[in-house]
């Protein structure tokens, strides 16, 4: 009899593993062998014209610290906290009152929050060069009202850029903050405030503070993907605004040095691994908070 | 105490309705006569009638849709046997191994779009819808796999005890219990992992053939160089979709959050 449910616990335990081991092959060959295969890249010799020759080289790391790369980076940094902290000014309190919503209206803001969020990204994205273009929309408007008399010229500036980042993360912050927000017991507020507390007092040490996991979720979730969107500095920035990832695509595709974009790319996992081990260390958390 | 409740509401309002004026504006002037954005020519289908007659950009629909379907498809089963396989078995590596399938949605975009067009490239696989698929699935698993661990999670093991106790063989306990419970997570994660996919641009740029043109790559392009209201119509139509797909996602018990980076 023991020995009879050890064995079907064995089979049991093999079926398991078998419904696993999709999973398991397809993370092991298509996600870890390109990221090794991606670090082998980066140590290895750009061809005369085309390809790669198998020699080790340091090279590529070294290129990264010519002052364009630094800079690229440095610009992909700025941006990246520029427009993080905009979103943070916007979105934390979109989410924290809507936590504070009756449910019906929760619903409701929930479905007017979902509608342009999955909405193509790049329809999101034309209708910004419909208002900025010279003699567009934004233009119009203005020069209607008597605010400016010329056209303002937005589109393909670096004010055109930061806008388009916060309007395709905005979201993810407020889904973020909000769904720690939802969890946060508003009594608590109250009671900090009978006790005495100032507003501004009982919410940076009960709001803010319960909030913090949903908070530094969305940091994440905004700042990681800032510094690869090339597409929107592509699209609403011209030329004028490199980041890392306008950097990494033009060296794939035009300059067809794979090497060097390889390294360009794990400088940049890198800092992705740092920014999110970090956030599990100051929240304490595993998995980010409103992510799915 | 009035005037305290409502200035949160209206900033709500304000913000949300600032969410879509860009989408009214695309919808507006699909409708223009006149050629550039600026000017208003009067009403007119004609940027839908010049849609219609364009092939290219139908069959790149055609592709996103393919695409799509096949990437959430495979990361709907792949996701869910894993989350289920893996909250059973016990091996050395576990966590990392769960740590990295879901790192496709972690980490920027960019550069998953890099190591897998240098990846298939050496692997030698002929860029197109094979090469999109695969790239597409890796991105779709994690949504799948998160939704339907936690659903996991989240189940009465008790049910599962009492099917076993029963006498119900273990294929038997996952197909009539365990599945059954976990669908509307599995649905939710394929709706995401669609939505994903008819969205990207950043993988796709990369993985693609020569031939093998998807909605958003086309429409990319096309933002690149010089647009035409046709697209305006384009845009408009997906976004009646999008309206739809949201239906649906709200039929289907709650609507499901999409992420990227836009992933976008």
């Amino acid at each position: 009899m023991e020995q009879g449910t050890s064995r079907l616990k064995r089979k049991q335990a093999r079926g398991q593993f078998l419904m696993a081991l999709p999973l398991i092959l397809f993370t092991v060959l298509f996600i870890v062998g390109p990221i090794v295969y991606m670090v082998v890249l980066s140590f290895l010799t750009r061809g005369e014209t085309w390809g790669v020759v198998p020699e080790f080289t340091l090279k590529n790391y070294g290129d990264i610290t010519q002052p364009v790369y630094l800079q690229t980076f440095g610009q992909s940094l700025r941006l990246a906290v520029i427009s993080t902290l905009l979103v943070i000014a916007l979105g934390y309190p979109f989410g924290y009152f809507m936590a504070k919503l009756g449910p019906k209206w929760k619903k409701r803001t929930m479905l007017l929050l979902m509608i342009p969020f999955w909405t193509s990204s790049l329809i999101r994205l034309y209708g910004w060069i419909i208002i900025f273009r010279a003699g567009g929309v934004l233009d119009t408007v203005l020069q209607g009202l008597h605010i400016t008399e010329e056209p303002l010229k937005l589109l393909y500036t670096y004010p055109a850029v930061v806008v388009g980042m916060i309007y395709a993360l905005l979201p993810f912050m407020i889904f973020a903050v909000y769904s720690s927000a939802e969890k946060l017991d508003f009594s608590l507020v109250e009671a900090a405030r009978d006790l005495g507390a100032s507003p501004m007092k009982a919410f940076l040490t009960v709001s803010l503070k319960l909030t913090l996991p949903g908070l530094l979720s969305g940091v994440v979730l905004t700042f990681v993907p800032s510094m690869g969107l090339f597409f929107i500095a592509d699209i609403l920035g011209g030329n004028k605004v490199v980041l890392v990832g306008n950097v990494i695509q033009e060296q794939l595709m035009k300059a067809h040095n794979w090497p060097f974009a390889a390294a360009l790319s794990v400088v940049l996992l890198v800092l992705t691994t740092v920014i999110i081990w970090l956030y599990r260390k100051l929240s304490g958390v595993k998995d980010l908070e409103g992510i799915v | 105490m009035k005037n305290r409740t409502r200035l949160p509401n209206v900033y709500l309002g304000v913000l949300l309705a600032l969410m879509y004026v860009p989408i009214l504006l695309v919808i507006v002037y699909s409708f223009n006569e006149s050629k550039t954005s600026a000017v208003w020519g009067g009403f007119s289908w004609k940027w839908y009638e010049q849609l219609f007659r364009d092939e290219d950009l139908f069959e790149a629909l055609w592709n996103s849709i393919v695409l799509g379907v096949l990437s959430s498809c495979a990361a709907a089963v792949i996701g869910t046997l894993g989350a289920y396989g893996m909250s059973k078995v016990k091996f050395p590596l576990k966590g990392a191994v769960e740590y990295v399938s879901t790192l496709p949605i972690m980490i920027p975009e960019i550069i998953l779009g890099m190591v897998f067009m240098a990846f298939f490239s050496l692997l030698g696989l002929p860029f197109g819808m094979t090469t999109l698929v695969i790239a597409h699935t890796a991105f779709s698993i994690p949504y799948v796999f998160m939704l339907v661990k936690a659903r996991l999670v989240g189940m009465d093991q008790s049910l599962l005890e009492a099917a076993q106790d029963l006498g119900a063989a273990p294929a038997r306990v996952f197909f009539d219990i365990t599945l059954p419970l976990v669908a509307p997570a599995i649905a939710s994660g394929m709706l995401l992992a669609f939505a994903m996919s008819m969205d990207d641009v950043i993988i796709s740029v990369f993985v693609t053939g020569v031939g093998t043109n998807t909605l958003p790559v086309k429409i990319y392009s096309q933002l690149k160089t010089g647009v035409t209201p046709e697209i305006n119509a384009l845009c408009t139509l997906l976004f009646v979709a999008t309206l739809l797909l949201c239906g649906l996602a709200a039929l289907l018990g709650r609507a499901p959050k999409k992420r990227k980076s836009e992933r976008t």
